[in-house]
C-alpha cells in the first residue's frame, strides 16, 4: 500500500523532471561544452567557461547594473502599490473603476508597452519632451544621456510592474481582520498610527512575498532594456540578462552563455535567500 | 571585366527580349492579375514557372518579418503555390531571432527549412549548410545580370552560395536644396571662411553639418540638425562606425585585409585610421538631432527621410522614405559617395599617407540575401522559387515599394528611366542616383563585410566598444583597444587557421581591383 501510494506521484515527478530538472541538467552540462557557432555539440571542455567569465569584466558590470535596478524598482513599486492599495481599499468614490484602471499596465505586452515609451522618450518626437518644452523648459536627454537611459528603464519598469504589487497587496488589505482596527479607534490611535501600529505589521508576510516575487521578476528584465536601449548609451543600460542573450542568441556562443546563466542562477538564488532572511528576521520576527 | 559582364548581360538581355517577343505572341495568360506590369519571358517566368507542377508538395521557407523582405517572401510565395500548386509555408521571424532560428537546425541536423533569407554576412557561419546555386540558374538572364559587387556577394572559395536578391551598400544622402541655396552658402562660408560643398572627407561632413545643428534652416518653424546615423549599439551601428572608419583605415594600395592582417590574423581594429574613424564619429555627435546617439536605422530613415536633418548615409531606405509621395522633401535629395579622407593610414609603412584626391571606400555592407539548405529534399522546388522570387517582373515590382527591402541589384536596376519614369524622381535625381550606385560598385578600393565563423561575436564586441566611445566610458584607442584584444581572445577560440581560411575569401575579392 505504502509503495502504491508513491506510484500515484511518479506522474507527478516525470512531468517536474521533464520541465525543470531536464533542461535546468542541460543547460549546466552545455555549460561545461564549447558548443559555439563554429563549434556545434557537446564537447568538454571543464570549467574553461566558468574560468573565462571570472575575467568577464561586462558580465559582472551588467550584474551590478542588474542588482541596482531590481532592487531600486521593487522598492518603488512597492512603495507605490501600497499607497494605491491603501487608496483603493479605503471609502474611495468609484473603487472599481480605479481598481482596473491600475491594473491596465500590468496587462499589456511588455515588448509593445516599451516600444511605445521609447516613442514616449524620443528626444526629437517624444510627446514628454514636447511637453517640457511647450512649458518653457529644455528638452531632457532621456535614452541617450547614461544615468538619465538608467533612469527611464527603471522608470517604465515601475510603471509595468507596481500593478502587480497593488494586485497582492490589495489582496492582503481585504483578508485583514477587522477587530485590530476597532481596538485601535478605541485606543484613539490615528490613521498614521494606526497604519505602522497595525496594518504595516499585519502586512509584513504578504509584503515579504510580494517583494520577493518581484525580485525573482525584476533581475530579469529584459523586453525595456532590449527595446528602448539596447544597452546603450555604452553599456550603462546593459544588464545580466540582456548581455546573456548577445552572447547566447546573437553571438552564438551557448557553451558560454550558459555557464553565465548557471552563474547567475547560483547567485540569484543565494542572493534571494539572503533578502528573504534578512526580511523575515527584520519584520516577521515577533510573530514567530 | 566589368565591361565584358554589362556586354554579356546585354546579350542575354537581348535574347531574352527576342524570346519574349516570341513567347508573347504565344501566350495568351495574363498574369498581370498578380500586381505585376507585365510577365518577362524566362527561365523563372510566370509562363515557365505556370507551366510546372509541385502539387501535393511542400516547401518550407524562413525569412524576416513582415514588412522588410518578409512581405515580398510571403507574396511571391502565395503566387508561386497558386501557380505550381506547391503548398507553401513561410516562417516568420523577428530579426533578433534569425540567426539562430536557421543556426539550429543546421547544426542539430534538422531540415527544418528549405529556403532561407537572411543577412548575407551570415555566409561565413551558414556556408557548410548552403546548397551550391546550380550552373542552370546561374546561366539566367536575371542571374547574368547582376553586377560584379552584388555576384562576389553571393560566392565563396570560388562557388554561388546565396541566390541575390537584394543589393546593399552603404552611400551619403543630403539636401541639394539647401546646399544650392546662396543664403544657406553664404552662412556657410561667413562661419567657416570656405566654400558649401557636398563634403569630399569626413571632416568636412563633420565640419557642414556642426554649421548646420541647432536652427531652422528649412522654414518650418523646428530646428534642424546637420546629421542623423545610426548609433544605437547592435542596430547595426557597426555598419555606420565602419564606413566612416573604412577611408581612413583602408588604403588603395595595401591589400592582404582590412579588418585582420591575413598573414598573421592580427587585428588591425585598433590602427590609427580606425582610431581616426572612430574620433570623428565621436565628434558628430554635437550634429545629431536630440537623442541621435541613441538612433537605431528606423529613426535615421525618418530623421532625414522627414526632412530634419541635412545629410545621413546609410542604406537606400532613409533616399526612399524621402521619396514617398507626400514627403516634404521629395526631390530635394541627392546623393553621392560615402565621404572619404585626405589622410589614409599605411599599415605597410606605419605612417599617414596624404591623398590630394580624397581615397574613399566602396562599402558593400550586409544586403539580405537567400539560399536552399543542402539538406533540403525540395532543392529543385527552392530554387525555382527563388528564381520565380527574384524574376525581372518581380524584382521591378518589388523595387518600388520601398517596405520591401529589395534595393538595385543588377545592371539593368541602374536605369535612370526606371526612377524617373516609373516612380516620378527627378530626371536629375534619378541620374545622379544610379550614376552613385554605378560609381559605387566600379570601385576598385572596395570593403566587404566581415564574413567569417562567428561573426556576430565580432561585430557585437565592435558595437560595444564604439558605443563606450560615444558614450564618454572610454577613449577611442582605448575603446578600440579592448575589441582588438577581444577580437584576439576570439579568433584563438575559433581557430586562426579557420578563421584566415575564411577571411581569405573576404579579401580576395577586395583585393581583386
Amino acid at each position: 500500500m505504502y509503495r502504491q501510494k508513491h506510484l500515484f506521484l511518479l506522474p507527478g515527478l516525470l512531468v517536474l523532471v521533464a520541465i525543470i530538472i531536464f533542461p535546468l541538467l542541460f543547460t549546466i552540462r552545455v555549460s561545461f561544452s564549447s558548443w559555439d557557432v563554429f563549434q556545434p555539440g557537446l564537447d568538454w571542455i571543464a570549467g574553461a567557461n566558468y574560468g573565462r567569465l571570472l575575467e568577464d569584466a561586462r558580465y559582472w558590470g551588467a550584474l551590478g547594473r542588474l542588482m541596482i535596478m531590481a532592487v531600486g524598482t521593487v522598492l518603488i513599486q512597492y512603495t507605490l502599490g501600497f499607497a494605491l492599495a491603501l487608496l483603493v481599499w479605503g471609502d474611495l468614490k468609484a473603487r472599481r473603476f480605479f481598481r482596473v484602471l491600475f491594473l491596465v499596465p500590468m496587462m499589456t505586452t511588455p515588448v509593445i508597452m516599451s516600444v511605445i515609451w521609447r516613442t514616449v522618450f524620443h528626444e526629437s518626437i517624444g510627446p514628454l519632451n514636447g511637453l517640457l518644452q511647450a512649458l518653457g523648459l529644455q528638452g531632457v536627454p532621456w535614452l541617450s544621456e547614461p544615468a538619465l537611459a538608467f533612469a527611464s528603464v527603471m522608470m517604465v519598469e515601475i510603471w509595468q510592474w507596481t500593478p502587480f504589487m497593488f494586485l497582492l497587496l490589495l489582496a492582503g488589505l481585504v483578508s485583514l481582520p477587522r477587530e485590530p482596527y476597532l481596538a485601535a479607534r478605541i485606543d484613539g490611535a490615528g490613521p498614521i498610527r494606526t497604519f505602522f501600529a497595525v496594518t504595516f505589521p499585519a502586512m509584513a508576510g504578504i509584503s515579504i512575498a510580494a517583494i520577493l516575487i518581484r525580485l525573482i521578476e525584476a533581475s530579469k528584465i529584459m523586453e525595456s532594456v532590449y527595446v528602448m536601449t539596447s544597452g546603450g548609451p555604452g553599456t550603462a543600460t546593459e544588464t545580466s540578462t540582456y548581455y546573456i542573450y548577445i552572447r547566447g542568441l546573437r553571438d552564438f556562443q551557448l557553451g558560454y552563455a550558459s555557464a553565465l546563466s548557471v552563474t547567475y542562477l547560483v547567485i540569484m538564488i543565494i542572493s534571494l535567500t539572503i533578502i528573504a532572511k534578512v526580511l523575515v528576521r527584520l519584520f516577521v520576527k515577533d510573530r514567530t | 571585366m566589368r565591361s565584358e559582364n554589362l556586354l554579356r548581360s546585354a546579350k542575354v538581355l537581348a535574347a531574352s527580349s527576342a524570346l519574349g517577343l516570341a513567347a508573347g505572341v504565344a501566350s495568351a495568360e495574363d498574369y498581370t492579375r498578380f500586381g505585376i506590369e507585365k510577365d518577362v519571358p524566362g527561365m523563372c517566368s510566370y509562363e515557365s514557372i505556370d507551366a510546372k507542377d509541385y502539387s501535393g508538395r511542400e516547401l518550407t521557407v524562413i525569412t524576416h518579418a513582415i514588412p522588410v523582405i518578409g512581405e515580398p517572401t510571403k507574396l511571391h510565395a502565395e503566387q508561386f503555390s497558386e501557380l505550381t500548386g506547391a503548398d507553401v509555408e513561410v516562417v516568420h521571424v523577428p530579426f533578433g531571432d534569425l540567426f539562430q532560428r536557421i543556426m539550429i537546425p543546421f547544426q542539430t541536423g534538422q531540415d527544418a527549412y528549405d529556403v532561407l533569407f537572411y543577412a548575407s554576412l551570415w555566409l561565413g557561419d551558414y556556408n557548410p549548410y548552403l546548397a551550391n546555386v546550380p550552373e542552370e540558374y546561374q546561366s539566367t538572364a536575371g542571374m547574368q545580370g547582376l553586377t560584379d559587387t552584388t555576384r562576389d556577394v553571393g560566392m565563396w572559395g570560388g562557388e554561388m552560395k546565396q541566390y541575390i536578391m537584394d543589393g546593399d551598400r552603404h552611400y551619403l544622402k543630403y539636401r541639394e536644396d539647401i546646399f544650392s541655396d546662396p543664403d544657406m552658402q553664404a552662412r556657410f562660408e561667413e562661419e567657416t571662411g570656405r566654400e558649401l560643398t557636398v563634403p569630399e572627407t569626413w571632416e568636412e561632413y563633420n565640419e557642414v553639418a556642426r554649421v548646420f545643428t541647432g536652427w531652422d534652416w528649412d522654414g518650418d518653424g523646428d530646428p534642424n540638425y546637420g546629421s542623423a546615423e545610426v548609433v544605437k549599439r547592435d542596430d547595426l551601428m557597426f555598419s555606420a562606425f565602419i564606413s566612416r572608419a573604412a577611408p581612413y583605415a583602408k588604403h588603395p594600395d595595401v591589400g592582404g585585409g582590412f579588418f585582420f592582417d591575413l598573414e598573421t590574423m592580427e587585428p588591425l581594429i585598433n590602427n590609427p585610421g580606425w582610431v581616426r574613424g572612430l574620433e570623428l564619429f565621436v565628434e558628430a555627435q554635437e550634429s545629431f538631432p536630440p537623442g541621435g546617439t541613441n538612433f537605431g536605422l528606423g529613426d535615421e530613415i525618418f530623421s532625414f527621410g522627414g526632412g530634419e536633418t541635412l545629410m545621413s548615409y546609410s542604406w537606400d531606405d532613409a533616399l526612399i522614405q524621402a521619396q514617398q509621395a507626400d514627403s516634404p522633401i521629395r526631390n530635394d535629395v541627392r546623393t553621392q559617395m560615402l565621404p572619404g579622407a585626405r589622410e589614409v593610414w599605411n599599415r605597410e609603412t606605419g605612417e599617414w599617407d596624404t591623398f590630394e584626391e580624397p581615397n574613399r571606400a566602396a562599402y558593400i555592407t550586409w544586403g539580405w540575401t537567400s539560399a536552399v539548405a543542402q539538406s533540403s529534399r525540395n532543392k529543385d522546388m527552392a530554387f525555382d522559387y527563388l528564381c520565380f522570387f527574384s524574376n525581372e517582373a518581380n524584382t521591378r515590382h518589388d523595387l518600388q515599394i520601398g517596405r520591401f527591402g529589395v534595393n538595385p541589384y543588377r545592371t539593368s536596376h541602374f536605369d535612370a528611366d526606371f526612377w524617373a519614369d516609373d516612380l516620378g524622381w527627378d530626371r536629375d535625381m534619378a541620374e545622379q542616383y544610379v550614376e552613385t550606385l554605378e560609381r559605387i560598385d566600379a570601385y576598385d578600393n572596395r570593403v566587404f563585410d566581415l564574413r567569417v565563423p562567428g561573426v556576430g561575436q565580432f561585430m557585437t564586441s565592435l558595437a560595444a566598444g564604439v558605443a563606450e566611445a560615444v558614450a564618454g566610458q572610454a577613449t577611442p584607442q582605448e575603446a578600440l583597444d579592448g575589441v582588438a584584444e577581444e577580437w584576439s581572445r576570439t579568433v584563438e577560440r575559433i581557430g586562426k587557421d579557420r578563421v584566415r581560411e575564411a577571411y581569405a575569401n573576404v579579401v580576395e575579392i577586395e583585393d581583386a581591383r
